[in-house]
């Protein structure tokens, strides 16, 4: 923070982002689109993973949750896409708190299998149509477009303003709630859970809550991406989708946002920019993955110096 | 007034009874020893005290509560704190915000009003932050405030453990070796600090092998051996109980 550059930086990262849809053509615009939904997933997973310590790879069932809950009140119901969205991260962090209850006092790698089983089951009931709401393979389809004050966002360079504007409140508030009772009990359970108990904070509390909180934002980046597409199928959240955010958070630098926001460039518009290149691509992003850790495991911004 | 009460507490780990029915009172404002050979069921005392795990038999009563049962961190929010025989600081964070986790159950604000920065919730962190620096000063940490505590000389990383216990408001301590890899002059300086803790009206209760220390900053000492208490009472009782000295002491004519 003692850095005088920084906040020079970020102002100036800030302004790029905000005129750069008046500069690309849509094509780079939507991968940029990509890049944001994927950097509020993972600002969100960061909350379980970087700060809290949490192994979840399961963000992916939460981003389902949210997006096809959006889906279905604005198919069936005809409810305005965007006033889903509160609705649509309740689901989700709802969701979460009822799966995560039983399991979330499970350490590290057997949390991690876990949530895996989570994220899978989810598709797979997705693509079974549960409920006979889902629309099974194929999905939901016909969702509406948002409006916000009349205004119909239909471009790419509109829901860029609704992605990025997200994201930035999303950073904002995050922050806030880094630097809060609530954030410092989140790295206590990280650092040592035994004596943040033993200082009277309540571990499984506050596990039980992130874990509501991060699904929460997945719930509504979910309703974004159902408002961005008009079409959403169980495809869209694989295990994949999972391992991506999950790869996003440790590579950034587990526990800081401007690290998350970098590896959400680097993983997400790094392929998409080398898309000529093909199958090679895949090959080239293995080996970096491979080699940053190796050579720098604590992320490309650790979120403490050293 | 006892302060706190073991009754007749028994654990047992599979086949292996690592505490066997002990019985013992910690009077209020007093300094009170609990000695023993290692693997004597010291610590597994502390950490049933603490709510760490549950124990098979007997009561445990805290300022008239009843502890049976209760999670770690209720315990704690009853006014008890404790430290760890192995140092437990959260590592890659700051001595500051190691202490500000003794606050925590005392502050009240949850994720909305931290997102909002209501005003109550900028109070309350402001306020947490100036009681976690005077407890910081108070062990003479004050200095490193924004030190990591893994960098931290090991015997700063005691008193940093004592300083977070301390910020809950304890009525009583629980140390578990707070002298452990400490040298003499570090020592000499723990049991002043123990003494002004005393004077804050904190009631202590100590693991100690060194024995210099045992003898001038405790007013009663319990002594275990194969989780049984076998002796109970002032040093200079204890260290002329046959008992203990065949059981721990060793050497009669220790300084």
């Amino acid at each position: 923070m003692r850095d005088p550059l920084k906040p020079l930086a970020m102002a100036l990262m800030a302004i790029v982002l905000a005129i750069a849809p008046l500069f690309l053509n849509a094509y780079y615009v939507d991968v940029l689109n990509s890049i944001g939904l994927y950097a509020l997933l993972a600002l969100g997973l960061n909350l379980i993973l970087g700060e809290a310590g949490l192994f979840n790879m399961g963000h992916a069932a939460f981003y389902a949750m949210g997006a096809y809950t959006a889906a279905v009140l604005n198919t069936r119901y005809q409810i305005p896409i965007l006033w889903t969205l509160p609705l649509s991260g309740l689901a989700a962090g709802l969701f979460a708190l009822a799966v995560a209850r039983p399991v979330v006092h499970l350490r590290g790698d057997y949390l991690l299998i876990v949530t895996i089983g989570v994220g899978e089951i989810v598709r797979i009931a997705l693509v079974n149509d549960v409920f006979g709401i889902t629309g099974g393979a194929n999905g939901i389809f016909g969702i509406s477009r948002p409006t916000v004050f009349g205004f119909v966002i239909r471009q790419p360079q509109h829901f860029y303003y609704l992605i990025w504007g997200f994201v930035a409140l999303t950073i904002f508030l995050f922050y806030r709630l880094k630097k809060s009772r609530f954030g410092r009990a989140l790295n206590y359970l990280r650092e040592d859970e035994v004596a943040a108990e033993g200082s009277g904070v309540n571990t499984a509390y506050y596990k039980l809550a992130v874990f509501g909180l991060g699904a929460a934002w997945a719930g509504m980046a979910g309703t974004l991406f159902a408002a961005k597409m008009t079409i959403i199928s169980p495809e869209s959240f694989s295990f994949w989708e999972s391992v991506v955010l999950f790869m996003i958070v440790i590579l950034g630098g587990a526990g800081n946002m401007a690290g998350v926001l970098l590896a959400a460039f680097l993983v997400i518009g790094l392929p998409e920019l080398f898309r000529e290149f093909s199958s090679a691509r895949m090959l080239v992003f293995g080996l970096v993955m491979m080699i940053m850790m190796i050579v720098r495991p604590q992320g490309l911004l650790p979120a403490r110096g050293r | 007034m006892d302060l706190l009460t073991l009754h007749h507490l028994t654990k047992t780990f599979g086949g292996l009874t690592a505490v066997k029915d002990v019985s013992f009172t910690v009077e209020k404002g007093a300094v009170v020893g609990l000695i023993g050979p290692n693997g004597a069921g010291k610590t597994t005392v502390f950490n049933l005290i603490t709510g760490q795990y549950p124990f098979d038999q007997g009561e445990i009563t805290f300022a008239d509560v009843r502890l049976n049962g209760l999670r770690t961190h209720r315990i704690i929010t009853l006014g008890i704190a404790r430290t760890f025989q192995n140092i437990r600081l959260f590592q890659k964070l700051t001595a500051l915000e190691n202490v500000l986790a003794g606050r925590h159950y005392r502050m009240q604000s949850g994720i909305l009003s931290a997102m909002l920065g209501l005003p109550a919730q900028r109070r309350e962190e402001q306020e947490a932050m100036e009681r976690a620096l005077e407890e910081l000063a108070f062990v003479g940490l004050d200095q490193q405030a924004l030190t990591m505590a893994r960098n931290l000389a090991y015997g700063d990383q005691r008193r940093l453990e004592i300083a977070r216990a301390l910020a809950t408001e304890p009525r009583l301590l629980i140390l578990d070796e707070p002298a452990g890899g400490m040298n003499e002059q570090e020592t000499g300086a723990l049991i002043g600090l123990i003494g002004r803790i005393q004077q804050r009206g904190v009631t202590i209760l100590l693991i100690e092998h060194d024995m210099r220390l045992v003898m001038r900053a405790c007013e009663k000492l319990i002594v275990l051996e194969y989780g049984g208490k076998i002796a109970e009472g002032p040093p200079d009782q204890v260290r002329r109980d046959p008992k203990v000295i065949e059981a721990y002491l060793g050497a009669e004519d220790e300084p």
